[in-house]
């Protein structure tokens, strides 16, 4: 941190040619100025304690070569750390510094860099006016056009900034320079200068004094809180029934997503799947959030294959139906393996076993998809037999 | 007198030769190396055979059975009741045996995660007769005929709406296919013959479930076709579509190459210059 200050004469510039020099007095200068100094890297150590053999003797420690660190006693007692600077590294030359020829060389680099740049934005301009997207093959020429003034933007952009970088690099002077840091305390006359107009300040408010203006004060501040609480009233009516509920519902027919038509139980195959949602959620009143929240899979099994109990009652014929929101983070469950009855979530993960009720059997998501029990109406169709008996989707605060 | 210049190779070698020491030297051949992989995987590589037409010849069933015996039996039975590496064919109709054979899925290599497409093994006429001959085991979807595969009135935005409800999710939005369980996969559908893709819905290959005509009808079907046949050919007007996999691509080529680069002139930027 502050250790630059002891890195040769303050504020000086490191000549390029003297760049060896230094490092040499740091280390007295160090011992020197001792813990005074504010400059100084100290610390006042307390697991070092035992290291120092007499404390407050006021005995200096034995100085340091080049770097080591230094274990002292200063006058006051306290325990100082110091390091002895060792000084910056010689000034290595560049080529270009010391070759006239190797200088050229950047030079043209350089000028190679900016010319590119300027065949860049040339580029961009003949592509702009040589492409004029309108055709018949519309998409292509957009895409064409695209590519050539994305390539002559860049080329513009990136060749400008490269060649400077080049040029501040390789040509432009590489000395190493040293800048004291300012004390970041002020002088002691501000200082005192800040209490006394604090103090006045205090004074010819007269708080302590005039304790009605006081008390009102607080009085009018502490219920200001309150103007940020209570328009919270407005954001909205309580979720309520509606994560708990679907467009589901007793009787209504078990519709294909997105073409609508109802289905006849009968014209399944078996390791059918079909994307449904419930006849008529179009005309919710939020026909997007009632989709979002019904969307549901039915899927044909042999009815053998089911081993619940639950899942088996409300089935018909091996079909079952469930819930095609992971219970993870919400995802659409849509990856049904036919041979193995596996349901995947495409986005972590989570797979369900349909034959036991969409048990988890991996990944992060807690709960079963809930199911819809199913029936049939007169007609054949499927429908539902009554809502989901759970809330579809993640789990949430209230749910328990 | 002039010295007599050496031939052209020659330069060129000596050039070669006296540059094979220079710091970008190891860059270069690194990437000569990998574009000659890339070129010798991409000839050697095996590649589906090309698809046949829909007009298919008739079948015989007599003949079916005799290439049935032959090549499908060890796994399926002699009567293709199935067996423990096979399953039962009875019911599993025509358009299922055109679709597994066809693609070269049938007879399968060997029993793996998944069994892949490959180059088939049988002219159009002998799966046409081990497809009579399944049929003739018990009743199951049949080929479909040219007038189903008909897409000129198929409307592929509607397929598009249908395919992304039903499909999307496993053989990814463009097509590009995806990963399942266990090494499984849904294959990319690009580049694949419309009849193969309608049997596949009907039947419900390997781990694909079946999407039966009464749910999703011949019409859907046509319309599914004719999306997925117009968004292979689609020009990208946003630039390289990286195979049209999503955002793990995407990102992949942000970090790796944007970020990388970012990375790279920071480093530039950082080192003292010689």
């Amino acid at each position: 941190m502050s250790d630059q200050q002891h890195s040769g004469p303050s504020g000086a510039r490191t000549e390029a040619d003297a760049g060896t020099g230094t490092a040499s007095g740091t280390g007295d200068r160090i011992q020197a100025e001792g813990v005074t100094g504010s400059g100084d890297v100290q610390a006042s150590g307390t697991s070092h304690d035992a290291l120092v053999g007499d404390e407050g003797s006021g005995a200096p420690g034995a100085g340091a070569e080049g770097g080591r660190l230094v274990e002292r006693a200063g006058h006051d007692g306290e325990l100082t750390r110091t390091w002895n600077n060792p000084g910056l590294p010689s000034h290595v030359y560049r080529r270009s510094d010391v070759d006239q020829k190797a200088a050229q060389r950047r030079e043209r680099e350089v000028a190679t860099f900016f010319g590119v740049s300027t065949l860049g934005t040339l580029l961009f301009i003949v592509a702009y006016f040589a492409i004029r997207p309108g055709g018949e093959d519309i998409l292509e020429e957009v895409s064409l056009s695209t590519k050539l003034l994305g390539l002559g933007l860049g080329l513009a952009l990136f060749c400008i900034g490269a060649g400077a970088i080049h040029w501040a690099k390789t040509l432009m002077p590489d000395d190493e320079i040293v800048q004291d840091r300012k004390p970041m305390r002020s002088s002691e006359e501000d200082r005192a200068a800040a209490v006394e107009a604090m103090k006045e300040g205090a004074a010819g408010a007269g708080l302590g004094r005039r304790k009605l203006i006081r008390n009102s004060l607080l009085g009018a501040m502490a219920p200001l809180g309150l103007l940020a609480i209570i328009p919270l009233r407005d954001l909205g009516p309580l979720p309520a029934a509606s994560l708990t509920g679907t467009w589901w519902k007793a009787g209504r027919r078990v519709v294909t997503d997105p073409t609508g038509r109802p289905i006849k139980a009968a014209e399944i195959p078996i390791g059918t799947v079909i994307h449904v949602q419930p006849e008529g959620v179009e005309n919710a009143s939020h026909p997007i959030n009632e989709r979002a929240k019904s969307a549901t899979l039915v899927i044909r099994l042999e009815p053998d294959e089911i081993q619940v109990q639950k899942q088996l009652d409300w089935s018909v014929d091996g079909i079952v139906a469930y819930s095609k929101i992971c219970t993870h983070v919400g995802c659409p469950v849509g990856l049904y393996e036919q041979q193995t009855h596996h349901l995947l979530c495409p986005c972590h993960q989570s797979t369900y076993d349909v034959t036991r009720d969409c048990a988890v059997i991996f990944g992060p998501a807690a709960r079963p998809l809930p199911q819809l029990p199913l029936d049939v109406d007169e007609e054949g169709y499927l429908v539902a037999r009554e809502d989901f008996q759970e809330p579809v989707g993640p789990s949430y605060w209230e749910r328990g | 007198m002039t010295r007599p210049r050496p031939g052209g190779p020659a330069v060129l070698l000596g050039a070669l030769s006296r540059r094979r020491r220079h710091r970008l030297a190891p860059t270069l051949l690194l990437l000569l190396a990998l574009a000659a992989m890339g070129g010798a995987y991409t000839a050697f590589a095996p590649t589906p055979q090309a698809e046949a037409s829909n007009g298919l010849p008739s079948g015989s069933v007599d003949a079916g059975r005799e290439l049935f015996l032959k090549n499908c039996s060890s796994c399926h039975g002699l009567n293709a009741e199935g067996g423990s590496d096979g399953p039962s064919l009875v019911g599993v109709g025509a358009a299922s045996v055109d679709f597994q054979v066809s693609t070269g899925r049938m007879p399968a290599a060997q029993l793996g995660a998944q069994v892949e497409e490959k180059r088939s093994q049988f002219t159009a006429q002998q799966i046409a007769d081990l497809a009579a001959y399944v049929a003739s085991l018990g009743p199951g979807p049949a080929i479909p005929d040219e007038s189903e595969l008909d897409l000129s009135d198929a409307d592929p935005a509607r397929g598009g709406e249908i395919y992304r409800t039903n499909c999307s999710m496993c053989h990814n939005y463009a097509g590009s296919g995806g990963a399942l369980t266990e090494g499984k996969y849904a294959p990319s559908l690009r580049g694949v013959n419309p009849r193969h893709i309608y049997e596949a819905m009907l039947t419900g290959p390997q781990s694909m479930p079946v999407f039966g005509d009464h749910t999703m009808t011949p019409e859907d079907k046509r319309d599914i076709i004719a999306f997925l046949k117009t968004t292979e050919d689609e020009p990208s007007p946003g630039g390289a579509t990286l195979g049209k996999l999503g955002p793990v691509t995407e990102g992949g080529v942000g970090w790796l190459v944007g970020i990388g680069g970012l990375i790279g002139c920071a480093v530039w930027l950082g080192a003292k210059a010689r």
